[in-house]
This record gives structure tokens, sequence and C-alpha cells, in this order.
């Protein structure tokens, strides 16, 4: 079975949801949208104080060529332009709406028949592209890079196949395998719409052998409907949801050092609820407002999976959960391997929010730091063929340059490092705050020249 | 004896000719250097601390020769020697030196624990540059002081102390050589290289850089500048303004009236001098979210967290997770023996968490 090359570990699955459809949750009382919901320039907001809007109305557009509008999920009256403390802990612009009601605007098709490229021979790629442009869909799985700047590749790239991430490698999640068991068509609608959108003929969506009921519905469908779309079972093994262990999992091929991205190597990757997204924002003309989040934990009563508006604050879904369990250490946003530990639960579900994660006292304390023993271990783990002991050392003795000329920007912060460490050493740490200093250096540099 | 011989004859002739060879070298390569370089240099503390912002003392003493020969020694300074070894140097080289403003390192935070109640705890690497960049900090301040002690780690004087008590940095004004390795080390620009005046080192500042508007920087901090502007009003010398909703004391116009400190309606004005810091007592101090039952105990937590956090015995199950820096409860109350539940739990501390809203986004700063 096929999986990438160097790294990874094996971390507990926990997929303590898998079992559980997905429910509908309720709307909020305030919903709230932070205006950097994504990568690249946040957007701007078009709305003021008092203004009425429906679900499915854009409230900020677009900030630049990488950005996405945002919409409203919920209907009701803008509250204050204001600022909202986000997962980064960091407070950022934010519009608050009041719900009142629940009325959607008319142009989304909210019937549930399905729709194929069959029934609309006419779209264009470039229709495509647009439509998913103008719906603001961005990448799901938590990155949340805008979706039509990946099937617009630059010159001299050209794609060759897409890929969809269907691993969902972290550990505890289970919205996208939800997402393939209950809307398996819609995603197969949704990778077609895409395979056109990036003027590719041949689709691979990556599975891990750990959900076999989605490998088998999704290759049953596809081998009925879609001969150009391949189902790949993947070997377990964390990062492979990482894009470039992805594609090197599924075509084996190689996405040298930055500058270099996916489509240098021909793979455009997108994300399986990004597929699904893509479905309804070009079939049915709904722009992204709602996604899937699980809220999981051991602790927690029922861990669920929710089909939720954005704009609603993650402590509404643990409330219809059964609340916060007593033992809460920590509630990451996120998975538990690259999520981020939140300071606050009225966080608002986000584009990329894919769960939220209530960890107990003991699973929540980190072990203490002890020396290095130089087992070599983080270098074994690293799925980009790094040295995590020396950049984070490096790192944190300031050696800019040194692990610069490590290559610390490849790092993808997938934690492998720290999560198989037998010293509990706070190597991501460390590296992460040396990543960002040498990115901030590199970025002051070119901005010299 | 013939092989010594010739041993010996072989080895005092490679000598003499590399001899001359580095004799030619060293008259043909020579560098020529200023003779004066190094009379300075030996007038300077020969510490190699880079204070004055050179390589070392040697650096100093070739940027001051370079300096002489274009006619002023102004803006040179060593914050070790201080003034007499400016004087010295001029000495040297034959010139006059100005009086310079001697200068201090200043702490513009005062989010003491008793001031700012902590709203979670922090639980990654104590280094403030890996805590400002993985998290906002454990209180609702996105501004302020982190307490994990970069600056005290930078210093090479002993001038600057962890406070355990407040958590906070003090700097000791009779060590301090404003040398900046504590400004140039905190990840939030809060330690500012500050032109004091005289040998009592007087001066007023705003120990606050919180951006926050008023409300909500009210809410994080009992001590935080809520950009009010009395102290702009009230400065009868156009010294203090108040800009991105945080005053400012310019040192160069300030003079010393005391006007602004009398008029802070939160104290976040401090007086400074060589013999400490003085804050002006204001009454109604801990802002309401710094007093819930737990007020004590939240501020202790920093120093003495309870044992429910000390890291021991943990028993790891493969599950268990880098990537989180921020424990979410806050920290159990050890001074209030039996705590209903509820008011304990993770939920009931953030529905009165203050949310700590800022228009910058401050990773992106410094």
């Amino acid at each position: 079975m096929k999986t990438f090359r160097i790294g990874g570990v094996h971390p507990a699955e926990n997929k303590l949801s898998a079992a559980e459809p997905i429910k509908v949750a309720e709307l909020p009382k305030v919903a709230v949208y932070p205006m950097g919901q994504h990568i690249g320039a946040p957007a701007k907001p078009v709305v003021q104080k008092g203004d009425k809007v429906k679900v499915g109305t854009m409230i900020a557009e677009a900030g630049g060529f990488v950005s996405a509008p945002i919409f409203s999920g919920v209907s009701g009256t803008v509250l204050k332009v204001d600022t909202v403390v986000d997962a980064s802990g960091y407070a950022k612009p934010a519009v608050y709406i009041t719900v009142e009601g629940d009325e959607w605007e008319e142009t989304i098709d909210r019937s549930e028949t399905l729709v194929t490229l069959k029934d609309k021979p006419e779209l264009t790629p470039e229709d495509i592209v647009n439509k998913i442009k103008a719906a603001g869909v961005v990448g799901m799985g938590g990155a949340c890079f805008p979706t039509h700047v990946k099937l617009c590749p630059p010159p001299g790239a050209k794609p060759e196949w897409v890929i969809i991430n269907a691993v969902e490698c972290e550990p505890y999640l289970t919205a996208d395998h939800r997402l393939m068991l209950e809307k398996a068509d819609q995603i197969l609608v949704g990778v077609d719409l895409l395979m056109k959108g990036g003027k590719v003929n041949k689709g691979f969506i990556g599975i891990e052998e750990n959900k076999p009921d989605a490998i088998a519905l999704l290759t049953e469908k596809a081998k009925a409907s879609y001969p150009n779309i391949e189902i790949v079972p993947l070997k377990t093994k964390y990062p492979q949801g990482g894009e470039k262990q992805l594609i090197d999992a599924v075509v084996a091929r190689q996405v040298p050092a930055p500058p270099a991205i996916p489509v240098n190597v021909g793979a455009i990757v997108q994300n399986v609820g990004t597929a699904y997204a893509v479905y309804e924002a070009v079939m049915k003309n709904k722009p992204l407002f709602e996604r899937v989040v699980t809220v999981t934990g051991k602790s927690l009563a029922h861990p669920s999976n929710f089909l939720t508006r954005m704009g609603t604050p993650m402590s509404q879904l643990i409330d219809a959960c059964g609340g916060l369990p007593a033992d809460t250490g920590k509630v990451i946003g996120g998975g538990p391997m690259m999520g981020k530990a939140l300071l606050n639960t009225e966080v608002p579900i986000c584009k990329g929010s894919s769960g939220v994660l209530i960890m107990n006292e003991t699973e929540a304390r980190r072990g203490e730091a002890q020396p290095c023993i130089r087992c070599a271990k983080c270098v074994s783990a690293c799925p980009m063929g790094l040295e995590p002991y020396l950049l984070a050392t490096a790192s944190s003795k300031q050696m800019w340059d040194k692990v610069e000329a490590e290559d610390i920007t490849s790092c993808i912060e997938c934690g492998s490092c720290q999560f198989t460490c037998p010293s509990h050493r706070p190597l991501l740490d460390n590296i992460r705050m040396g990543k960002q200093t040498v990115m901030g250096i590199i970025r002051s540099r070119q901005a010299a020249k | 004896m013939n092989v010594i011989l010739i041993a010996v004859i072989v080895l005092a002739v490679l000598g003499f000719v590399l001899a001359g060879a580095l004799y030619v070298m060293s008259k043909k390569f020579a560098v020529e250097e200023d003779p004066r370089i190094g009379q300075v240099a030996e007038v300077l503390p020969g510490a190699n601390c880079g204070g004055c912002g050179f390589p070392g003392c040697g650096g100093m003493a070739a940027a001051c020769v370079k300096a002489a020969d274009a006619g002023s020694l102004e803006g040179l300074n060593c914050p070790v020697g201080g003034q007499a070894t400016m004087e010295a140097i001029a000495g040297v080289l034959g010139m006059e030196v100005g009086a310079s403003a001697p200068k201090l390192a200043v702490v513009r935070c005062n989010g003491t624990c008793a001031n700012r109640p902590r709203t979670a705890v922090y639980d990654g690497v104590k280094s403030c540059r890996v805590a400002h960049t993985t998290c906002m900090g454990e209180t609702a301040c996105a501004y302020g002081c982190l307490g994990c002690g970069d600056c005290v780690a930078a210093c090479q004087f002993g001038a600057i102390k962890m406070n355990p008590e407040t958590g906070i940095p003090e700097v000791d004004a009779t060590k301090c050589t404003s040398c900046g390795a504590c400004a140039k080390a905190c990840p939030r620009g809060i330690i500012e290289i500050r032109t004091v005046n005289g040998d009592n080192k007087d001066a007023f500042v705003v120990e606050c850089v919180n951006k926050d508007k008023g409300a909500q920087a009210m809410k994080a901090c009992a001590a935080s500048c809520i950009g009010c502007k009395k102290c702009e009003n009230a400065c009868g010398s156009d010294a203090v303004h108040v800009e991105g909703n945080v005053a400012y004391i310019n040192p160069e116009a300030c003079t010393l009236c005391g006007q602004c400190f009398d008029a802070c309606p939160r104290g976040t004005i401090a007086s400074l001098s060589i013999k400490g810091i003085n804050r002006k007592a204001i009454e109604k101090a801990a802002p309401k979210a710094a007093a819930p039952a737990s007020g004590a105990a939240a501020c202790a937590a920093p120093k003495a967290p309870s044992k429910e956090w000390k890291p021991i015995e943990i028993k790891y199950d493969a599950a268990l997770l880098p990537s989180q820096q921020v424990l979410l409860a806050g920290p159990k109350d050890i001074s209030n023996p039996a705590p209903a539940a509820k008011e304990t739990t993770f939920e009931a501390k953030r529905t009165d968490a203050p949310l700590a809203p800022s228009q910058l986004i401050l990773l992106g700063l410094k």
C-alpha cells in the first residue's frame, strides 16, 4: 500500500466520533466573522453597523488576488465591525451579526437534487474558477489557501492531476470521513469540477486505510460513473495529509524546496471538504458559509460531527456535546498534532476550523523537558528530512543564518519531532519561533532589494 | 655525526630563508592602522558588550578615531565607561566632548499579577520570544510583558531582575549601562532605552504600551493606559502625546514638572529616579476581572503554581501531543479551599474573561 517515503509517526487514532452522523448545529445568537480566515490579504468588510444581511450575503470582499470574500452564514443585523480574538490568541478585525430568523438569499439552490457536470455541460473551466472565487472557497483542511489561486497555475507550470486530500491523518478528527460517507456523490462531482477547472484529466482521492467504508463507497461510485477518478488507499501514517507528503504518496513525485509549489510537479491538491464546497458553490450557487466540524475529546459526553454555520462560537458546539467537562485541561482548535490551544471558547468557527478537541488535564499536560540524548528519533520522524534537534537548538540560540541554511523554512510544523521525542523536548516551539523569525528576515531582505 | 650536521645545516638554512620571506612580506603587505585606534582601545573598558552599537571595543575605538577625523565625537557613547571614558577618549584624540545625557533601560509595563489578572496558563518553552510567536500570553493584554525573562538573560551587567512578586522585570538604575541588550531581546518592544536627567536619572514614563481602545485596555489591566489624554492636556511643554490609544512622554521635551503624573487617573505614569520607581496609588486599582474569588491565587500563580500544575508523573499515552502551548483552564485556586465546581471550570473563567482586541496583528511586530 502506498505512503510517503521519509519520516512520519503513528499517533493513536482516537477517532471517537467516526460513527456519529453529521448533525446540523443550532444557529448562534450572535455570529462573528473574522476578516482573516484564509492565507493572504485579509478580506475588507463591505457592511456597516445596522445593515440587514441574509444567509449567503457577502459581508467582506477579497482583499487581493490571494484572498477570498466572506459570506454571512446567518440572517440578521450587523451589530458592529470590531475585533475578535481568533484562534491565534491575538485580536483581528471582525464583523458581528445579531441573528434574526433564517432567511436565505434567493439565488441559493436549497434543493437536495444532485446536479452533475452532465446536467450543465456548458460550464467552461473559467466559469468554474470564477464561481469558486466568487463563493469564497478556500482550502478546508486548515491552511485555508484560496482555492481559485491553486486552479490558476503560474506560467510554465502544467498541472497533470487533481489530488484530493481525504487522508484526515490528524487523530480525533472525523469531519472529512463523515462527509465522504454522507456526501459521496457531491464530492465526486466536486472533484470532477476541480478537474475541469484545473484543465486536467486525471483525479486521485487519497484515503487512509483506517477509513475502509469511505474507500469502498467512493471506489464503487467512482467506478460506476467517473472513470477518470481513482481512489488511492494509503497506509495510515501521520502527516500524510501534508500537501507534499500526499503528492509523494499518491504519485511518487517530490516537490522541491520553496519557492517551488506542488503545481510545479504537476499536482493540484485540494481537501475533500473543499471538493464538497466547490460542488455547492458551482452547482448550487451556495457560497462558503458552513462546514463540518468535529467536536471531540475523551472526557466529552457526546463527541459529534456538526454541520455548522461559520461564525458560531465554539462554546455553543461544546455545549451541544454535553458541555465542557470538569477536567478540561486544554481546548484545541483543530487536531491534537497541528491544532492550537485556544485562550477562549468564544472563538468563532471559521473556514479552516476542522475540529474542536477537548483534552483532559492528564492529556493536556506536557512532559518535563529532559536533555537531548542524541537518539535522532526526531530526524527519522521528520517527513521533510530536516534535523529538528539542530533547528530547535540553533533557533533558541538565535543563530538565524544557521537555521536558514538548514532549511527551516521547509518545516511544515507537523509536530512529528516533538511527538516522537523521548525527552519531551519542546522542539516545535523553538522551530516555530525560528521559522517565523527567519521568514521575517527573508521578507525584509526581499523588501530591501 | 655527518647526518646530524646535515640536518642542522638544512634546518638553519630553511629558517633563515623563511624568516627572510616573512620579513619581506610583513613589510610589503603591512596593514596600515592608525596608532590612535590602539590607544583609544586601551582607554575603553574592554568588556566587548556591544552596547555602543559597534562590534566590541575595537570597533568602537575605530569609530571614535574616524569620528575624530570628521571633527566631532557626537553620538558616540560608551555605556559601560560612561562620561569619564568618553572624556578620556577625547583626551587621547585631542577633542572636546560634550556632556552626553545619561540613558536608562525602562520597562514600560506595570502589568503585575495584581494589576493584570491571568486568564490562561502558558506551558510552553520559557522564553518570551517563543511565547510571543506561539501564543498571546497568559493575560488578556496582547502588548504587555510576557514575564519569561528574556531581558534578564540578555543583560550582561546583572542590572535587570525579575521581581517574583509582580512577575515584571525591574531595572537597577545604578547598574544599568543602557547598552540596549534587553530592549533588543524583548519581542514586544516594551523596554525603551530612555534619556534621563542628571545623576539622579530622573524621568517620567508611561508604563504601558497597550494600543487597545480604552475600554478593552481597562478590562485587561488595572495599570493600563486608556488613552484618555488627561496627561496630554495637563502637559505645559508639549511633551506628552497620545498616539494609537497610548500616551508617550518625549524625554527631550519633558521638563519633569510632574503635571502628567498628577493628572493620570490610572496611575500609569511613573516617576523614575536612581532610587527607584514612584507610582501614584490609585484606589480603585483592581479591574473587575482582577477580583474574582480567586484574585489572590491568580496573582500568585505565575511563580507558585498550585500542585496541580507541576509537570510530574505524567503517563503519556501515544495521543499526547506537542502543538499546544496554552493550558486553558485558569489556575486552580489554592487559597480558596472549596470552590464550587462550576466556578473553577474553564467555562466559568472564560465567560468573564475579557477579550483583548487590538488593531495590530502583533505577530508581525518586531
